[in-house]
């Protein structure tokens, strides 16, 4: 009997049919991956499987949990169904647990609201899941706070709580999106010991292929609210049927093509030596001073012109505050940084500002890039305040106009408000603005990690389009190697504050050298290697 | 704060649209209107005294009733807007034109001394229960509209200003203000340019908020004698003067209460619409 | 979380000090000098001249201040010059008060806002929320003293249920004081309580839209479950603050609302001290009313610390 079994599903929200025609099934102790992308539906898919869908929605058809048919139970049913037969774990692991309530209390409620086992016992109970999930007693007691957890190991007591009465299924919605990649490889790889252990069906909701390709036996592709295609996953990625799943996979799958330029060069772009950012800390104890956190240290590394540079590492790392370091918005508390050869800026002497037109940069966000009261125009053109001699009139609107041109949008665009425009367009515009004054070098931070799969694409595309024709160097921080693997001719490895390894692209994803980046790229999904291994 | 930006002619429509908006709006311009109204023209002159018409119910002559002297209640009601909407209007102004700077510039130069001492500052303005300290600086320099104006305007700079920091505050790590920041602007510029209008809105939400406080507080001041003093009536001193005869008439204290419970609802209702139409919270609509 | 204690102490403690430097310098920039103000334009010469230096006007200024301080901090707030006794006996009578009557209409502003406000939020948009909503909103408009007045008029004179004002002392019983503090304690009470009603309300939707509330539904949590187990007690934390400012409001406003009811009070003392401009009184009641103030911020801050875990971190 099918753990879950989902036919015919449709549902609406105020009226607007977010999904139809949704036929979905999940065996007892196998991994159902559904994929889609943003909007596609697959969150409202696992809501209507809980049923917590948003007010003013609508279903019809039939979903059957462990037997039960959810469309004939009431409220009261649904609330018993909810933790016992079905748990769920969320995306955001950092908001997911109340934080005035010990982590002991949380898992041991699953306990107490749906048997009537005691206070002591429903701890012992939460005692044992905890463990179960890889948080020892030692580390972990049960009076600990969330606040005092990681993302991955609140990830892990949300796991626990979802667990805790053993139940059939289990459905997580991108529950390792928001983790750094070696986390994320820890948390799926105790899921699927969980599925192979309690003999649970694990539906696992994701926009990464590689993560799903890996992990489960059988996959459902949506978009826009309907199954384009389903099967097991070996044979969906071997015999790729419907167009949606071709491109979804090649462009999971997507290298730019770019020039590679090998001459030899002069004075870099972009001279970075001994830098040091330190934070003061949070005063613990009256009496001492604590000592600063030191976010990078003594960093060195050189952008020579056309080359484009990959900074990876994972949360914590420094690459963030190096990148701000770098872009002279924070001051260096050691070390210099070049532009061309001429001091930009160095500890206690700050940033030059005849230089910052050398150098522009691109953020992650796409929806917080942009003062929203302004027109596309006023936004695009921003960094001519760095230019002694700033465009007027036509000269200014041509400018504008060219620079909306480059990254594939109209000049009609330019009397738009930034609020009409989708993520990966703003982000287009973001790259329009930081290359209307034509520096050197750009600093793209975690510019396409905010974006679908294929607008990814396209973007990477456009970047590499614009670096070999406009001869522009990047300095490109992910914590995606993948990414960065499709881009960059150089990369530095980044852990700690210090760079631990440093070379070329494709020479160090291949034969890491240092123990933290192999472990990095071990940790990292991709494609070939997960339809490689046998599941 | 997601700030929609919604086109002039949208909002005007959005807000048209908006009942408690609408009603506010309305019962607020109501007296505003009379205050204008009072300058060309009173029922009857509310200064003149009629003693034998004293204590009158409200009739047809005297739409109001008539005070303990004979005056028309009608018409000091009118005449007393004037006092009561001004003495607010310019306090809140004045909160406002040195709070909000004070607020920017804080936020901008987080950490320096001027912040410190701008939110020292605060602190000790709110140690002081707003009213006392309206009590003790009228107390010092004298009864009157001025004086009450400058100590409600006290009271309202230290509001602002932490509004304002605060605000200033979350935006200085938007992305748009770094991208700002890297295009070689300076504080001031950013300050102007990209933070004070897109915290405007909260400004004037709080403002009419911070408006009708004013009002409630003017009418306390007047009522034990510390606002502005005779012959310029005021609606807090109606309300004093209604207080030993309230048994025999009733419409003495009515009518004036009446009049800013109606003003201070109407801009209460009007600062919610406003933070509705600038900021309509997504509907969440979780379970 | 001791040094965010610490830290919140000292800052308290320089906002008493500052405060006290506001009062003591207002107090001085009176027209004239402080003895000439208190006994007016008229006044004998030789009898300024006297209070001149029974007050130690002649002193220099920061010496005036520090004794002065010196004097509270033992308990000597001076001798009034209306009354001619100790300002600390007269407060002290009308502390007694002043103090229940705020501490009561605080209970009273507590009790009926947290479940309004707890079922507004909890049925948003029901007629219940609704009603909630109207209420509060007329209530935050109303002035207390004229709602003190509506008060009177409707149960003392027309019901006779309580008297119009005075206030019995606390020797005639305990119940018959406190049916005299009632109608000045409701009349405080509402619109503190519409305001805290409504930020309530608002905490607690604020809360329910966190994603924990989410977890806790996926558990299996009843929507009434989900929200006493988890919104209330969350969204209860801000609300304290507000609390410890209602004290505030509430305390200001007792002092005018004792002119509608005649009593006794510290509003009364201060009102009649500033028509016979007696500042030592005015000085010495000002500066206690921010000292208390200022102990329930402080009281607040202790209770946050203690409901919040976030502010016991560990290094984690």
């Amino acid at each position: 009997m099918s753990a879950l079994s989902v036919s015919n599903l449709r549902v609406d929200i105020h009226g607007k049919t977010v999904l139809h025609d949704l036929d979905l099934d999940l065996q007892p102790g196998s991994i159902l991956g559904v994929v889609g992308e943003s909007g596609s539906g697959k969150s409202m898919t696992a809501l209507s499987v809980m049923q917590l869908l948003p007010r003013g929605s609508n279903w019809s058809g039939s979903i059957t949990v462990a037997g039960n048919d959810l469309g004939s139970m009431e409220e009261d049913a649904l609330c018993q169904m909810r933790g016992r037969d079905v748990g769920m774990v969320f995306q955001e692991p950092m908001t997911a647990l109340n934080p005035v309530r010990t982590i002991g209390d949380q898992v041991a409620e699953t306990v107490m609201v749906h048997t009537s086992a005691g206070r002591r016992e429903a701890k012992a109970v939460a005692r044992a899941m905890l463990n179960r999930v890889g948080l020892r007693e030692d580390r972990f007691p049960l009076d600990r706070y969330p606040h005092d957890l990681s993302g991955g190991q609140r990830q892990r007591v949300v796991i626990a709580q979802a667990i805790a009465l053993r139940p059939k299924i289990l459905i997580a919605d991108e529950p390792t999106t928001a983790l750094d990649v070696t986390t994320q490889a820890q948390i799926l790889d105790l899921l699927k010991q969980l599925v192979r252990e309690e003999g649970m069906g694990l539906m696992l909701i994701t926009h990464d292929l590689a993560v799903v390709a890996g992990l489960a036996d059988h996959i459902a592709i949506l978009k826009d609210g309907a199954v384009v295609e389903a099967g097991p996953t070996r044979e969906i990625f071997r015999s790729v049927r419907h167009p949606y799943t071709r491109a979804l996979l090649s462009a999971s799958a997507h290298v730019p093509k770019r020039k590679r330029r090998t001459e030899p060069a002069v004075t870099p772009v972009l001279s970075v030596s001994d830098v040091v950012r330190d934070y003061p800390q949070p005063r613990r104890s009256l009496f001492v001073r604590p000592q600063p956190f030191r976010a990078v240290d003594r960093v060195g590394f050189e952008i020579f012109h056309g080359e484009n540079i990959g900074l990876v590492g994972e949360s914590g790392c420094g690459k963030s505050t190096l990148a701000r370091a770098i872009l002279a918005l924070d001051p260096l508390q050691g070390g210099e940084i070049r532009l061309n050869g001429k001091l930009f800026s160095s500890a206690g002497d700050g940033p030059h500002p005849e230089l910052r037109a050398r150098m522009q940069v691109v953020f992650q966000d796409p929806y917080g890039s942009f003062n929203p009261r302004h027109k596309v125009r006023r936004l695009v053109a921003e960094p001519f305040h760095l230019l002694k001699e700033r465009p007027q009139g036509a000269d200014l609107d041509r400018r504008i106009h060219r620079a909306l041109e480059e990254v594939g949008l109209v000049p009609g665009d330019a009397d738009k408000y930034i609020h009409e425009f989708s993520g990966g367009q703003r982000q287009r515009i973001a790259i329009a603005r930081a290359l209307i004054i034509e520096p050197a070098l750009i600093v793209l931070d975690e510019a396409v990690s905010a974006l679908d799969v294929s607008i990814r694409a396209q973007v990477l595309d456009l970047l590499a389009g614009l670096s070999d024709r406009l001869d522009i160097s990047y300095l490109f921080i992910s914590h995606d190697l993948s990414v960065v693997r499709a881009i960059t001719d150089r990369v530095l490895v980044m852990k700690e504050g210090k760079i631990v390894e440093q070379g070329d692209t494709e020479t160090v994803f291949r034969n890491p050298e240092h123990p933290y980046t192999r472990s990095l790229v071990a940790a990292t999904p991709t494609l070939d290697k997960a339809l490689e291994t046998d599941a | 704060m997601t700030m929609t930006a919604t086109t002039d002619r949208g909002f005007l429509r959005a807000a048209l649209g908006h009942p408690a908006f609408i009603a506010g709006f309305v019962l607020s311009a109501f007296f505003v209107l009379l205050a204008l109204v009072s300058f060309l023209w009173t029922p009857f002159d509310p200064a003149q005294l009629d003693i034998p018409q004293k204590l009158q119910p409200p009739s047809l002559e005297h739409w109001f009733g008539t005070d303990h002297f004979g005056r028309d209640m009608f018409s000091m009601i009118m005449v007393g807007a004037r006092v009561s909407i001004a003495v607010a209007f310019v306090a809140v102004g004045v909160g406002m034109v040195l709070g909000v700077p004070l607020g920017l510039y804080a936020a901008a130069h987080r950490g320096s001394l001027i912040d410190e001492v701008v939110m020292r500052g605060n602190d000790l303005v709110f140690a002081f229960p707003s009213l006392l300290l309206a009590i003790m600086i009228t107390a010092v320099f004298g009864p009157g509209a001025i004086n009450a104006i400058i100590a409600i305007g006290i009271f309202n700079i230290p509001v602002f200003a932490r509004l304002a920091r605060g605000a200033a505050l979350s935006l200085w790590t938007r992305d748009y203000v770094l991208a700002a920041r890297v295009a070689g602007k300076g504080k001031a510029r950013i300050s102007l340019e990209h933070i004070l209008p897109n915290i405007g809105n909260l400004l004037i939400v709080q403002g009419t908020i911070q408006f009708s406080l004013a009002i409630l507080a003017e009418a306390a001041l007047a009522y034990v004698g510390l606002g502005a003093q005779p012959p310029l009536p005021s609606w807090g001193r109606m309300l004093a003067d209604a207080q030993t005869l309230i048994s025999l008439a009733p419409h003495m204290a009515l009518f004036p209460g009446f009049a800013i419970i109606i003003t201070v609802l109407g801009l209460n209702l009007m600062g919610d619409g406003l933070r509705d139409l600038f900021d309509p919270k997504l509907r969440r609509d979780r379970t | 979380m001791t040094v965010y204690l610490l830290r919140r102490f000292v800052s308290l403690s320089l906002s008493l000090v500052a405060a006290s430097l506001v009062v003591f310098l207002v107090m001085e920039v009176v027209p004239g000098d402080p003895a000439s103000f208190m006994m007016g334009i008229n006044a004998d010469p030789s009898a300024v001249a006297a209070l001149r230096t029974q007050l130690g006007l002649d002193e220099p200024l920061p010496w005036r201040y520090l004794g002065w301080v010196w004097g509270m901090v033992q308990g000597d707030f001076g001798i009034s010059y209306t009354y001619r006794v100790p300002v600390s006996e007269l407060v002290a009578e009308r502390i007694a008060i002043s103090l229940p009557l705020t501490l009561y209409a605080l209970a009273l502003s507590t009790l009926i806002a947290f479940p309004a406000g707890i079922i507004a939020a909890g049925r948003r948009n029901s007629a219940a929320d609704l009603s909630v909503m109207g209420a509060t909103q007329l209530g935050v408009a109303i002035p207390n003293f004229w709602f003190a007045m509506m008060l009177v008029l409707v149960f003392a004179i027309n019901l006779r249920w309580f008297s119009a004002g005075g206030f019995p002392g606390w020797d005639e019983g305990f119940w018959q004081a406190m049916k005299a503090l009632t109608l000045p304690a409701i009349a405080l009470a509402l619109p503190q309580a519409s305001i805290l009603a409504r930020v309530m309300r608002s905490s607690l939707i604020d809360t329910l839209d966190e994603d924990f509330m989410r977890t806790a539904r996926a558990k299996g949590l009843t929507r009434s479950q989900a929200l006493w187990r988890h919104a209330v007690r969350n969204a209860l934390i801000p609300v304290l603050t507000i609390i410890g400012l209602q004290f505030s409001f509430l305390l200001a406003g007792g002092i005018i609302i004792e002119n509608v009811f005649y009593l006794p009070g510290l509003g009364r003392l201060v009102f009649q001290a500033i028509t016979q401009r007696d500042l030592i009184v005015v000085r010495s009641v000002v500066i206690l009313l921010v000292f208390a103030v200022i102990v329930v911020t402080f009281i607040v801050d202790l209770a946050y610390a203690a409901a919040d875990p976030r502010l016991r971190r560990r290094r984690s």
